[in-house]
């Protein structure tokens, strides 16, 4: 090999995006995005199809050019260099894996490619990783999805590149099987201390999955942040209701209380935590998560600490076992939804309720009319609508 | 009823023979103990196989017609590949106008390209020979690789080659490694359907090679005045390696597919 490849590391190397764009024909794919991810951390990406996660990360892995910006891999800059020249794999949401070659010369391609001695050894190893060295012989078409998967991974872990990219690895399998994976692929990236980033649109897998996450809308990074933080304290509306539901309040900042800004919404005053919203005049947005509100027949007294809103209308009740879901109308509001936890006392439909919360459970967001919808569109279809 | 059972297999049978005949026949009369004509059956001999050069100009023309089809077929699959490629993976102006073109040669009466192209190679002063019958072999021929090789092409998925350059193999490398195995079994097919094309092609050859003599128009000259039997010999040789490639592929096929049954 007469061009070699640097950077290989033990651990994983840091990955530092800074002011990256990409532009196709028309549009703007990925609009100055800029974060790190440590070394062998888990860090993913999450957004809807067509928010540009898989172009960023074509952008990484080099198989597209940035238009500007630049990517730094263990502090060296690798934006110029081509994607045979980085210390970086991938696995494919496809899985890629070549047809005409074996299981194990899968497995042990690239490090063919870098003219390491050991490749074959080295590749049973990761195989044994996998656990389907038993199958080393066969080709990738008589394995089954999930198997496929995991010779996918093998084929990227064997490298022990600097960074790994997963571009939805786990879509294109059934639900168990993706949960069963999810678990592997956590305790894999542990056992060899990579550094993972994973591109994905399901937010559980990315919330059980990942350290850090990063949520993207149109080409943006809306919001970055430990999953529990992302999910507690939504910074936009986008992440508010693309991260789990939430009950939105749109209101005006009409003053502060004690620790709290009161917000006016209609001919009600809610407030808000002032440690828990970065707005704090003119027009905001008051949320609560739908698991916080407690839902009650008599009227709850409302006071510094506890807001209260109703009455309301209960105007349907669905029973998912853990938890029952209650949509409450709530004249001159829109419509809330409220998870309780089954304790066997429902509230029929049609009955008339108070629902309050506790205060320093409330976020404040700015106004904005944004917000993520469910469309069937899948990203693949959408990248082969682009191309 | 009892009627329509029997029919379908005396009709199979039928077409069968209709098909046959003129192969038998072939096979048959290159074992005649012919002295000037090929028509009339004197008896069987093996002198026609042993002494095939004999004949005046048959060894010569099916010489010349392998050299052409050897070259245009390299040429041809080589050009054809390349077009499919850049046909299926890559959008750029005249793409519509250059499939149009590919499939010209296919659409056209072959009496016509013969005689077109003899008017051109006439006007550019081009002499007639192996050069003219090469050029317009190598022309139809890209047409019927570029069909058979695109087909193949759109249906690799231009993931591997990614991965492939994920994998750090350079542009080079992920030709030779992933796309071109890929494509192979494209490539031969439309190779074997050029050579065939070629070796056979009597009517635009004719228009355009001056003095040299293919096997076809050896054939057709020889017509008239008889055909030798050592012509015969050739036919049923060029038939029966033609049988024997294509029982040594199925038995192939059906040999690596027992193996990886048995692996599996």
């Amino acid at each position: 090999m007469s061009e070699s490849v640097s950077g290989f590391a033990q651990g994983g190397a840091d990955l530092e995006l800074v002011g990256v764009s990409k532009q196709f024909p028309g549009f703007t794919a990925v609009d100055n995005v800029s974060f790190t991810v440590p070394a062998g951390s888990f860090f993913a990406l999450l957004g809807p199809s067509g928010c540009g996660k898989t172009t960023t990360l074509r952008l990484i892995s080099g198989l597209e050019e940035p238009t500007s910006g630049q990517i730094l891999v263990g502090g060296k800059d690798v934006s110029s260099t081509k994607a045979h020249q980085r210390p970086i794999n991938t696995v494919f949401q496809s899985y890629a894996l070549f047809p005409h070659m074996t299981v194990l010369e899968n497995v042990a391609f690239g490090l063919k490619q870098r003219g390491v001695k050991d490749a074959t050894q080295l590749a049973h190893e990761a195989l044994l990783l996998v656990e389907l060295d038993h199958l080393a012989d066969r080709k990738p078409t008589q394995l089954s999805g999930g198997q496929q998967q995991r010779v996918a991974l093998a084929r990227a872990v064997v490298n022990r590149p600097a960074l790994l990219l997963l571009d939805e690895p786990l879509g294109a399998l059934d639900l168990k099987l993706r949960r069963q994976m999810q678990i592997e692929l956590k305790s894999i990236q542990s056992e060899v201390g990579l550094t993972f980033l994973h591109v994905t649109h399901d937010q559980e897998e990315a919330m059980t999955m990942a350290d850090t996450v990063a949520v993207m809308n149109k080409g943006k990074i809306e919001q970055m942040g430990p999953p529990a933080e992302l999910y507690e304290l939504p910074a936009t509306r986008f992440v508010a209701t693309f991260l789990g539901q939430s009950n939105l309040f749109d209101g005006v900042v009409s003053g502060t209380s004690g620790k709290n800004v009161k917000v006016t919404v209609g001919k009600l005053t809610l407030e808000v935590p002032a440690s828990r919203t970065k707005v704090t005049s003119g027009e905001i947005t008051v949320g609560v998560r739908p698991e916080k509100i407690q839902i009650s027949r008599k009227e709850p007294t409302a006071s510094a600490t506890r807001s209260v809103i109703g009455p309301g209308t209960v105007i349907d009740t669905s029973f998912t076992g853990v938890s029952t879901q209650y949509v409450v109308d709530v004249p001159g509001l829109n419509k809330l939804t409220v998870f309780e936890q089954n304790d066997g006392d429902i509230v029929a439909a049609g009955s008339k309720v108070w629902l309050s919360w506790a205060t320093e459970f409330s976020f404040g967001i700015p106004f904005d009319t944004e917000e993520f919808v469910e469309s069937d569109t899948t990203t693949r279809s959408l990248a082969v609508a682009k191309r | 009823m009892k009627l329509g059972k029997y029919l379908l297999p005396l009709y199979g049978i039928l077409a069968l023979i209709y098909l046959m005949v003129p192969i038998v026949y072939t096979i048959a009369f290159s074992f005649n103990d012919s002295n000037r004509t090929n028509i009339i059956w004197n008896g069987f001999t093996l002198d026609n196989w042993l002494n095939v050069c004999d004949a005046q100009g048959v060894c010569e023309a099916f010489g010349n017609s392998i050299v052409i089809a050897v070259a245009s077929t390299v040429v041809a699959t080589v050009l054809g590949t390349a077009i499919s490629i850049a046909l299926v993976r890559y959008k750029f102006k005249g793409r519509a106008a250059t499939t149009l073109l590919l499939f010209m040669p296919m659409a056209t009466p072959e009496v016509v390209l013969g005689a077109g192209l003899a008017a051109q190679f006439l006007n550019a002063g081009v002499p007639k020979g192996m050069l003219t019958v090469i050029l317009a072999h190598i022309m139809f021929c890209i047409s019927f690789v570029v069909v058979t090789v695109r087909a193949r092409v759109a249906g690799i998925d231009p993931k591997l080659e990614e991965a492939g350059r994920d994998l750090y193999a350079k542009p080079s490398q992920v030709w030779w490694k992933i796309t071109f195995p890929l494509l192979l079994p494209g490539i031969v097919s439309a190779a074997l359907l050029a050579f065939a094309l070629s070796f056979d092609d009597f009517i635009i050859t004719n228009s355009n090679r001056g003095a040299v003599n293919t096997l076809p128009s050896f054939i057709y000259m020889a017509a008239a005045r008889g055909i030798p039997a050592e012509a015969n010999v050739l036919a049923s040789a060029v038939f029966i390696l033609a049988i024997l490639a294509v029982i040594i592929t199925q038995v192939g096929g059906e040999i690596n597919r027992r193996r990886l049954k048995a692996s599996a």
